[in-house]
């Protein structure tokens, strides 16, 4: 896995609550049995018209947000589907940290999963973030796992938390298959109390 | 304890501070979807699958429900299927494969074979995965790295959730099913109203729920964003496990039965949250808006944004109604619909489709619409064939298909056209879930069938039976 320890880049505002993983990577783009080649299907049916052109409207492709690579949204980001799908095509379009209220657990996991860095604000702080943005192009942020800080280049400063384990594992860029077979001593024991 | 605290503690491999802990899983069920990435993992790391014994395959998510002895038209599809055949026969892995007679939606034939047992962990790369916590099991869905992990270790580590007890007086209503009860849940407490959290449904309405009520209670949990969804185990379930292919035999059943018992929560058990719901208050509920806690009940109207709380929740609420078509006070009655999906892993079960068949009979649908039953396994199929269920609904005008996840989620070719209104048994009413630009509403079997019957959604509760 690809370590994040920290980060700068421009920002993208998606005022939305409850974005869920069928818009983040819609059903018909499953079917690939590769972790890769999904990037250009992310929000398929928000980012295109159904003749296939770019829809101008979606925030995604305002000029001013091309090349985001941080991720501002609304609360319950990533429900519904535990489609892995989803972190791998929003990393594979760029985006490295996603920030929002709250996350949807099964899609938080699948983003510690890939080096990327899902951050829980408040939502006035969020709300926070999404002003400056949309007032200030080019907006950039700068995330530090390390320090779990967030600043940006006009007064920013915030604090943020993830559990010890999991920043220590994206700082390592660590494959957790490798730390559980580390245990297999206790697997083992575990094993011979069950009968199956 | 609780009953999620006991099978907490009874799955625990290891624990170390400031870590997750480690726990045992005791089932894993894979599918074509989710699973060739995490074979090409084992792979690449040279890892072999634990315990195979313990984990095993089927075909559901992009099969077509048309004809099996043809082709699959869609070369990616049938290659996903194909990886998944592949990857089970390299690893040891039991498959039930597209044409095997206990093929099925992952979460209806767990049950079905008795795999699924009270007291077990269970993962799949699945969200439904919560649906086998009807059996007091903790079963939680996964993304495919978790996949790659179990298939590795048999192991997750996992952070403990808090509990969250739904406590339901009363009887529901006739013509107010499992399916109501798990909309009402989620309209009260928000899609992100469990987040972090394993609900225990407990109280009068679950004890007089069947199994097949129980999975859709608990299959609907990850829509409140829980982890997962769990029911204690009773006679209820263990009449419904006797003999299964998978069940204890002998005196190995005996143990069990022992041990299963024990499976409760203490009457002292102390929960983070609860929630109390009366179902004998209820009705047969339908959602109007693009996700499930978009919901009231069929006897009300299209809320007014207006009325909404917060700024985020009108603009929601607006985005909702515009890419649904819909205008604030209609009559939910007044919806008319131009195609019915009765299946999912939500609703595909003999007592989902017999329910919908008692609606059904004697009836046609709508020359305005179209419907689909889906049947949730092959199991199904045949029972459902041999109580002539499929004739009641070939009759009325409803396609009688094979089994599979199908209009769910549409990633087989039985999808929505962009605009068409949709009555569905399942589970997402999410923009495009069905296909494209296509209008879900999310209702209980007996609701899609009136529904189908008279091109508009009606009150089930006031049927009248042929």
């Amino acid at each position: 896995m690809n370590p994040f320890t920290n980060h700068t880049g421009l920002v993208v505002p998606l005022d939305r609550a409850n974005v869920d993983t069928d818009q983040i990577i819609p059903k018909q783009f499953l079917k690939r049995i590769e972790r890769t080649g999904f990037g250009k299907f992310l929000f398929f049916d928000w980012r295109y018209l159904a003749d296939g052109k770019a829809n101008a409207d979606f925030i995604l492709n305002q000029p001013r947000y091309r090349g985001a690579s941080i991720l501002v949204a609304g609360k319950n980001f990533g429900c519904g589907s535990s489609r892995e799908h989803a972190p791998w095509a929003l990393a594979e379009y760029g985006i490295r940290a996603v920030i929002a209220p709250s996350f949807a657990d099964i899609f938080a996991n699948n983003c510690f999963k890939n080096g990327m860095l899902p951050v829980t604000l408040p939502g006035s702080t969020v709300g926070e973030i999404m002003q400056r943005t949309q007032e200030n192009e080019g907006y950039k942020l700068t995330l530090d796992l390390n320090n779990q800080t967030i600043v940006d280049e006009i007064g920013l400063s915030i604090n943020f938390q993830v559990s010890a384990f999991q920043r220590y594992c994206l700082l390592e860029g660590l494959d957790d298959i490798g730390l559980t077979l580390r245990h297999e001593d206790s697997i083992k024991a575990y094993e011979a109390t069950r009968k199956n | 304890m609780t009953l999620f605290e006991k099978l907490w503690q009874a799955h625990i491999v290891r624990e170390a501070q400031n870590e997750p802990t480690l726990l045992y899983i005791d089932l894993h069920l894979i599918h074509e979807v989710t699973s060739p990435q995490a074979f090409d993992g084992l792979r690449e790391a040279g890892r072999r699958v634990r315990r195979p014994d313990l984990t095993f395959g089927t075909a559901d998510h992009n099969v077509p429900t048309t004809d099996r002895s043809l082709p699959i038209a869609d070369a990616i599809a049938a290659k996903q299927i194909e990886t998944l055949r592949n990857n089970c026969a390299e690893f040891g892995i039991q498959l039930f494969d597209i044409n095997s007679p206990e093929q099925g939606i992952v979460h209806v034939i767990g049950p079905e074979l008795g795999l699924t047992q009270p007291g077990m962990t269970i993962v799949c790369g699945d969200s439904h995965t919560s649906t086998h916590g009807a059996f007091g099991a903790l079963a939680f869905g996964i993304g495919t790295s978790e996949v790659e992990h179990v298939l590795a270790t048999q192991c997750l580590p996992q952070n403990k959730a808090r509990t969250m007890k739904v406590q339901t007086s009363g009887r529901l209503p006739e013509g107010v099913t499992a399916k109501d009860l798990a909309l009402a849940i989620i309209g009260k407490i928000g899609t992100d109203g469990a987040t972090g959290y394993v609900i225990e449904y407990a109280g009068d309405a679950v004890r007089g729920l069947t199994m097949e009520g129980r999975m859709t209670l608990c299959n609907m949990s990850i829509e409140a964003g829980a982890r997962a969804g769990m029911v204690a185990a009773d006679e209820t379930t263990f009449a419904y496990m006797q003999g299964r292919r998978f069940a204890p035999k002998g005196e190995a059943w005996d143990a069990a039965l022992k041990y299963w018992k024990t499976l409760r929560s203490d009457d002292d058990a102390v929960f983070d949250k609860v929630v109390e719901i009366d179902a004998s208050s209820l009705e047969p509920f339908v959602t109007w808006g693009t996700n499930p806690g978009m919901v009231v009940p069929v006897s009300s109207c299209v809320p007014d944004p207006s009325d909404a709380k917060t700024l985020a929740d009108r603009q929601a609420a607006e985005r909702a109604l515009e890419y649904m078509a819909l205008s604030p006070r209609t009559n939910i009655q007044d919806i008319a619909i131009d195609r019915a999906f009765i299946g999912s892993c939500t609703n595909a079960r003999i007592e989902d489709l017999r329910a919908a068949a008692r609606v059904v009979k004697g009836y046609h649908i709508n020359s305005s619409v179209s419907a689909l039953v889906v049947p949730g396994s092959y199991d199904v199929k045949k029972e459902a064939e041999r109580e002539g269920l499929d004739r009641i609904f070939s009759e009325a005008g409803f396609e009688w298909r094979e089994p599979g996840c199908s209009m769910c989620l549409g990633m087989n070719p039985d999808i929505l056209e962009p605009g068409e209104r949709c009555a569905s048994t399942s589970n997402r009413n999410f923009e495009g879930r069905q296909g494209r630009g296509g209008r879900t509403h999310l209702v209980s079997p007996m609701m899609a069938a009136a529904a189908a019957i008279k091109g508009h959604f009606t009150d089930v509760r006031n049927w009248e039976f042929k």
